[in-house]
């Protein structure tokens, strides 16, 4: 046996007491949901981990009308200190139960523990811990003395980040004081459950946040039902945009976080073996479910050779298996659906002339799995270029000259993300500049932070996820500004004559000297 | 750029190859300054992320007799003692004597005066392989990697060069090269001149190394393998460990070692990382081994674990030879005893059932 | 004997210049008695379409230029309408009736919106954006920037100042505007268009249509190319179609308002983007 053949290092599922069947979360309790009852898989054995609930209309209702007495009773008359409390207590509570959501993670969405324990869970923890400090200093936060929050949020998240996304979504949407129904996705509802236990015993007020499990119906059912306030959604284009469609007339507010088609831009001066590490981090993370996945490598020609052999390289010591071993870097792909998707791109790209590549790696017997794959020779109109596989899929393009690399990273309906690989500063700000997508990284890649807005350009979606920019989504602004010149912005109705009535009375006081122009 | 810069400096094979025609100081200058830049963040990220690797069962028990058999097992006090170097040298042939079949380390790693001590108390062991020392041919090519500790038994590694600073004369260096050399050294460490590196005077670094090469050599023929110690702790970046890398490599190194142990901080993963990519890319670039040595700092098994994976995972699992890999340690060794008996056993060893020095 | 005057032909901004629709078509303007005033062009689908495509290719220089620059532009806009204050009033009058002052007062106004706008190119992004203290060796900053091409529907019930108090917070930060103007004012929207015009304003920065909100605003909803939709002056028109329109290519909307929207930074960043920016780090 070869050093490099670790001995299997699995994380103890035993720290995880799963019930065989899970309710819906209404109102502070585990309640049975009136759909019929669907089993949630692991995809790394296509075993049976237990069985959800199916909310249908019914069970919605039930739960934005458990929103909305939390909102109108509790919630919104909370002090904002206390609210932040409660936000420390569930920060607390996922420290303390770290270890067993990691486990439970791994073990629903088919990630890597390694990646679920350092990042998706701490993340959990720090975003709960950010927004609840947020609760009692809204005034703070650049709407205006009194903003207020919006009511009930109907949030419906992706299963690439099971729990984060929920944290996402419910931390800052609390903070800003308003309640949730909050619907996981169809392949990963556990951790939103075991969440709902720890709201139990952070005390939580009934109905604050509420959990519906489904699958896309309830999730329509839920972002149309007009008890809500606002919707916020992460997911697929596709889907966004229907949401966007039945919320249009609505009066509702709506947040988007959507795909991403990003480019990983690496100059030739670039520092080489770390941009090589973010190359692999920016699309083999998380399987590349990643919206922000860095899957598009625009290299500079001068390099490309050089780049492409040491990523093959690097690649080849990539350890692809069971997502609950620690030494694993592929985890297994979330659905069988997802992985005929990653297969069929991935034909069109091998069809259209690409050179694939892939290390050698051996595929698991059962369960949804997808080998580490390189397409060289992409050009820019190929399908694996455009579309957004969300798979262990690297399309490599190149560039000769900055002006070409900017073109064609911005040359795509998407502007999530984006990535950056140089030593020279200036170029890299200039870039930056130019650069449509809502984050960019700069010798660095999929780096996450609650104090950082994370959100795209385009189709991309709109709205912002972390820092100050997070709240916003889930406040009204009271008055912002007082202007000093001669309108009268206090009125929000009126018609332009009152308006400029007014400022014709200030007028009579005169306006200062004008300064020179340009 | 001044004249000097356009002297040639000493034809290091290696350099004359890479570098072609007249070895000169703006050459090597434009080489050095012309390697890709390392980013500290990302550097530092990708140890962590090695760091995270979980080495159990049959996979630590191998780690743990392939840290012992890379050990240089150093001693290197100004209260140094014959009796204390024949205490070390036991111990390197038999690290756990309540266990045979623990490997002896790679080698002993003394002062210069101790040498003929540690040659003496290892022959009255046994353990200097019936007079077949390790023969340094400079580059090594593909050969397949050879179980160095094992074939030349316990090798014995001598500083020289006005270690640990380095400041002396070079005639007063090269004397204490040779004269280890002549007492029976296996293989010298150097220190580079940190204070020329630091104000770019390279080709003097340079012509240092090679100068020591050649003091390397011993009447038979054959030569005492030369570790260069780049103090990394001193060199203040990563863009100028990467450098001092090539430029020791270029200038005839068998291994570029990261520290003396006499500076604040000595290994570390990253600075190993680093120089691991240095020997990888020379490796695809040459098809030359050069060996790396991280030295001072690493204590226990549960660390040096962490550099057996960076190994393995940047160069590949050949490097996990003697000839290739070494740890300068004192205290690493107890610790790797001790894990070693806790894993036969199956229950927690205590300090004093590992030997001391 | 009255010297007879000469009466303005009314017609398109589009890109810098003053095209005649491409469809021929104009409209009669009346004023509050019904009286003829004037001709003013009736834009099309494909009016739309070269504004949309002017205001693409215009603005990358806009939002490259210095925001102290743009600042001064805005500044310029409203010195220029200092200097033409009674043709505006005067417009207003003929267009709508009612008091001299109040008309004039609504010109004012219209001159220090601009000035007010003015003021925030170079402070916006300072207020809206942040620095991230990010748990990490990481600089991040996140700051505001221009959405793109914006598509506006001015307010219908203000000749004037409602176009200003769209437009102006629009392109303070760096976007480029396709604005329909009020239909039945739109004979101040055009004057503005000729201040404008000799204000420094690179050309395709603003584009003014006239004509029918309900013909023209349909294309700028669904046309891919605008980033984002403010439908302030959409409140009479079949908007939600615009809504589910602009939906198709995640086009930004913001919604309908009564009357004059207040002068606000938050009018100003609804058209911006929030970009974070990441880079490690490291004193090694």
């Amino acid at each position: 046996m070869g050093f490099l053949d670790y001995a299997p290092a699995p994380e103890s599922a035993s720290i995880l007491s799963l019930r065989p069947e899970y309710g819906l979360f209404v109102d502070g309790e585990f309640v049975d949901g009136h759909g019929e009852p669907f089993v949630t898989i692991s995809p790394a054995t296509e075993e049976r981990i237990a069985q959800v609930a199916r909310a249908d209309e019914r069970d919605v209702d039930a739960a934005v009308a458990a929103a909305r007495r939390a909102y109108e009773r509790t919630w919104s008359r909370m002090s904002g200190t206390d609210r932040g409390k409660y936000l420390f207590r569930i920060a607390r509570l996922v420290q303390e139960r770290a270890r067993e959501l990691a486990v439970a993670e791994s073990l629903d969405n088919g990630k890597p523990i390694r990646e679920s324990r350092d990042v998706d869970i701490p993340l959990v923890a720090a975003w709960f811990f950010y927004y609840a400090g947020w609760a009692d200093k809204l005034e703070y936060a650049g709407l205006g003395p009194r903003p207020r929050p919006l009511g009930v949020a109907a949030q419906v998240i992706p299963w690439n980040f099971p729990l984060l996304m929920a944290a996402w979504k419910i931390a800052p949407a609390l903070a800003a004081g308003n309640t949730v129904v909050l619907k996981p996705a169809e392949t990963t509802p556990l951790t939103a459950l075991l969440l709902a236990e720890i709201l139990q015993q952070a005390d939580l007020p009934p109905g604050v946040v509420n959990i519906l499990t489904g699958a896309g119906e309830t999730g329509r059912t839920l972002v149309a039902h007009p008890g809500v306030d606002k919707v916020a959604f992460t997911g697929s284009t596709a889907v966004g945009r229907q949401i966007a469609r039945a919320v249009a007339g609505t009066g509702r507010r709506l947040t988007l976080e959507l795909g991403g088609k990003a480019a990983n831009i690496v100059f030739d001066d670039a520092p080489l073996d770390e941009a090589v590490e973010g190359i692999v981090n920016g699309i083999f993370f998380n399987q590349g479910h990643v919206c922000c996945a860095g899957s598009r490598l625009l290299v500079q020609e001068s390099i490309h050779d050089e780049v492409l052999d040491r990523l093959k390289r690097r690649l080849a010591t990539l350890r692809l298996g069971d997502p609950l071993d620690k030494n694993t870097d592929i985890g297994a792909i979330n659905s069988a659906e997802q992985l005929e998707r990653i297969r069929e791109l991935s034909a069109a790209g091998e069809q259209e002339g690409a050179t694939r590549w892939s290390p050698e790696c051996a595929i698991p017997d059962r369960g949804f799995w997808f080998a580490p794959t390189i397409f060289d020779g992409v050009t820019t109109s190929s399908r694996i270029a455009r579309e957004e596989v969300f798979g262990p899929v690297l399309s490599v393009l190149t560039f000769r000259t900055l002006a070409e690399a900017v073109a064609k990273a911005n040359n795509t309906p998407y502007g999530l993300s984006a990535g950056i690989w140089s030593e020279k500063g200036s170029r890299i700000l200039a870039i930056a500049d130019q650069l449509r997508a809502g984050v960019v990284w700069a010798n660095t890649f999929n780096r996450f932070d609650p104090a950082a807005p994370f959100g795209g350009y385009k189709e991309s979606g709109y709205g912002r996820e972390g820092g100050r920019h997070g709240l916003h989504p889930y406040l009204s602004p009271s008055t912002l500004a007082t202007p000093p010149a001669m309108i009268d912005t206090t009125g929000v109705t009126g018609s332009a004559a009152t308006r400029a009535s007014a400022s014709a009375r200030s007028a009579a006081s005169g306006r200062g000297g004008k300064g020179n122009g340009k | 750029m001044t004249d000097s810069t356009q002297i040639a400096l000493a034809p290091a094979e290696r350099a004359v190859r890479l570098l072609g025609g007249d070895v000169t100081e703006a050459a090597l200058r434009l080489q050095l300054e012309g390697l890709p830049g390392v980013d500290g963040v990302g550097l530092e990220q990708r140890a962590a992320a090695l760091s995270t690797r979980s080495v159990k069962e049959a996979s630590k028990r191998a780690a743990l007799d392939a840290i012992i058999g890379l050990t240089d097992l150093t001693t290197l006090e100004g209260a140094d003692t014959p009796g204390r170097v024949r205490s070390l040298a036991a111990r390197a042939v038999r690290p756990d004597p309540s266990d045979p079949s623990t490997p002896p380390v790679a080698a002993v790693c003394v002062y210069g005066d101790m040498v003929p001590y540690a040659v003496d108390a290892l022959k009255a062991a046994g353990a200097r392989g019936d007079g077949t020392r390790g023969e340094g041919d400079g580059a090594r090519g593909e050969g397949a990697p050879g179980d160095g500790a094992r074939r030349a038994g316990v090798r014995i590694a001598a500083v020289a060069t006005a270690f640990p600073s380095g400041r002396a004369s070079m005639g007063v260096k090269l004397a204490d090269v040779r004269d280890a050399v002549a007492a029976g050294a296996d293989e010298i460490d150097m220190v580079i001149d940190r204070g020329a590196f630091l104000s770019g005077r390279f080709g003097e670094v340079f012509d240092e190394i090679v100068a020591v090469a050649e003091a390397c050599r011993r009447r038979d023929g054959g030569r005492a393998h030369l570790k260069v110690i780049l103090e990394t702790g001193e060199l203040a970046t990563y863009d100028n460990v990467r450098r001092a890398s090539w430029l020791a490599i270029l200038a005839g190194a068998d291994f570029i070692k990261t520290s003396t142990g006499k500076v604040s901080p000595a290994a570390t993963l990253p600075v190993t990382l680093l120089m691991l990519e240095v020997v990888r890319d020379w490796r695809r670039l040459t098809g030359e081994r050069i060996g790396v040595k991280p030295a001072g700092g690493i204590r226990s098994a549960k660390e040096a674990i962490r550099y057996l994976v960076a190994v393995a995972e940047t160069v590949g699992e050949e490097w996990l030879d003697p000839e290739l890999f070494r740890f300068g340690a004192s205290s690493l060794l107890s610790d790797v005893v001790l894990q070693r008996q806790r894993m036969r056993s199956g229950h927690y060893s205590g300090a004093d059932y590992v030997a001391i020095d | 004997m009255t010297r007879l005057s000469v009466p303005k032909t009314y017609k398109l901004y589009i890109g810098g210049a003053f095209p005649r629709s491409e469809s021929g078509r104009t409209y009669p303007v009346t004023g509050p008695k019904g009286e003829f005033l004037a001709h003013a062009a009736s834009a099309s689908r494909k009016d739309s379409r070269d504004a949309v495509v002017a205001a693409r290719a215009a603005q990358p220089g806009w939002v490259g230029a210095s925001a102290y620059n743009r600042g001064q532009v805005l500044y310029r806009i409203a010195e220029m309408l200092e200097g033409r204050a009674q043709q505006f009033t005067d417009e207003i009058l003929a267009q709508r009736g009612g008091r001299r002052t109040l008309a004039a007062a609504e010109v004012e106004s219209a001159i220090d919106a601009w000035v007010w706008y003015a003021g925030w190119a170079d402070k916006y992004a300072q207020v809206a954006g942040n620095a991230n203290p990010v748990a990490g060796p990481y600089f991040t900053l996140s700051t505001p920037e221009p959405t793109g091409v914006v598509a506006v529907v001015a307010p219908q019930d203000s000749a004037l100042l409602g176009l200003v108090c769209v437009v102006a917070p629009a392109i303070v930060s760096g976007n480029a505007v396709v604005a329909v103007a009020a239909e039945s004012a739109p004979l101040s929207a055009i004057s503005l268009a000729e201040v404008l015009a000799t204000s420094d304003l690179p050309p395709g920065v603003v584009n003014i249509l006239t004509g029918a909100p309900a013909q023209i605003a349909p294309w700028l909803a669904s046309h891919a190319d605008v980033n984002a939709l403010d439908l302030t002056g959409a409140g009479s028109l079949e908007w939600v179609d615009l809504e589910v329109a602009a939906a198709e290519t995640l086009t930004r909307v913001r919604r309908p308002e009564p009357g004059v929207p207040p002068l606000t930074l938050e009018r100003i960043t609804a058209l911006t983007e929030v970009k974070t920016v990441w880079h490690p780090k490291s004193t090694r």
